[in-house]
């Protein structure tokens, strides 16, 4: 879903840059007020792990393919706010470095996939897993269906981006992006959970870093 | 004995990066969706190119390109979010 230079014009891209650069300044006020020694190699590990899985797209139908996002797990594991930065620091890498991303598309890139998708992502775990009183199932299911919602979310407004810049009418994009991101999702749901669950065999005090 | 959590982390980010030209080659939600909507044309080259499509320059090999730039993405992702994680500690101790 990076989107390329080209596809938005310049106020969207204008208005999405003022609202990355705001936001990941509070992110990095609200993580440095409560990070202490065991989340700075978990900053590190995540922020490798998901530019490395982000990498690995899985087909989907149609000739489409789709990849992890990562945003939905590291805002389970640290919290919304630390998530905003390790997804940041990802798409800048890969905008800089691989050319994955346009540059003057980075602040929508980083509104959609970071922002939104971690924030999104972390508020329908937290209520499932209150509804699911705080089990293993709960943690699970909210992990699962939080990160569903975070691609498809941030599809949809990737949708609202192109169409704000003339580059597609509106119905037709939001039911093109939300339709295969609706399947590519799952996906999401699925290597999200799975994560969580190989974690949470293997070293549960890890689920317990939340910091901001 | 408490392993150490974070380098089997980092080793399994590692392997990903190693079968990374086993990913599927077709394009993206969005990519798929600009040629559907036929306004792909409208994406315009990067200033610069260091790395596109993930391939380490100079190399001929494909895979190995896509290997190499999965290994050093990875190293510089380790690397910056633990440098940033780091700093803000630090920032917090003062």
């Amino acid at each position: 879903m990076h989107i390329p230079d080209g596809f938005i014009n310049a106020p969207v891209a204008v208005t999405t840059g003022a609202v990355a650069v705001a936001v990941v300044v509070v992110a990095v006020k609200m993580t440095n007020k409560k990070i202490g020694e065991k989340q700075v190699p978990m900053m590190g590990v995540l922020a490798a792990f998901i530019f490395a899985a982000q990498m690995l797209n899985f087909p989907v139908v149609g000739g489409t393919s789709g990849h992890f996002l990562g945003a939905a797990l590291a805002a389970i594991l640290l919290g919304p706010w630390s998530s905003v930065l390790i997804m940041s620091a990802v798409l800048v890498v890969q905008c800089l470095i691989f050319q994955d991303g346009g540059l003057l598309a980075l602040g929508a890139n980083i509104t959609n996939m970071g922002i939104v998708a971690s924030f999104s992502s972390y508020y329908v775990y937290k209520g499932i897993d209150v509804l699911l009183k705080h089990g293993k199932t709960g943690m699970l299911v909210g992990a699962g269906v939080g990160a569903w919602f975070s691609v498809v979310i941030a599809s949809l407004l990737c949708a609202a981006e192109l169409s704000m810049s003339g580059t597609s009418p509106w119905g037709i994009a939001l039911v093109a992006m939300g339709g295969i991101h609706v399947i590519i999702g799952i996906g999401e749901g699925l290597i999200t959970a799975a994560v969580l669950s190989l974690i949470m065999a293997t070293r549960a005090d890890l689920l317990k870093l939340q910091v901001a | 004995m408490k392993a150490k959590w974070w380098i089997a982390g980092l080793t399994i980010a590692l392997l990903l990066a190693i079968i990374s030209p086993l990913a599927s080659t077709f394009p993206d939600g969005l990519e798929k969706v600009s040629e559907d909507l036929g306004f792909i044309d409208r994406a315009s080259e990067a200033a610069y190119g260091l790395m596109p499509d993930y391939a380490f320059p100079g190399v001929e090999n494909k895979a190995v390109a896509t290997i190499l730039a999965g290994i050093l993405g990875t190293l510089v992702m380790l690397g910056l979010g633990f440098g940033v994680a780091y700093v803000l500690k630090k920032k917090n101790e003062a």
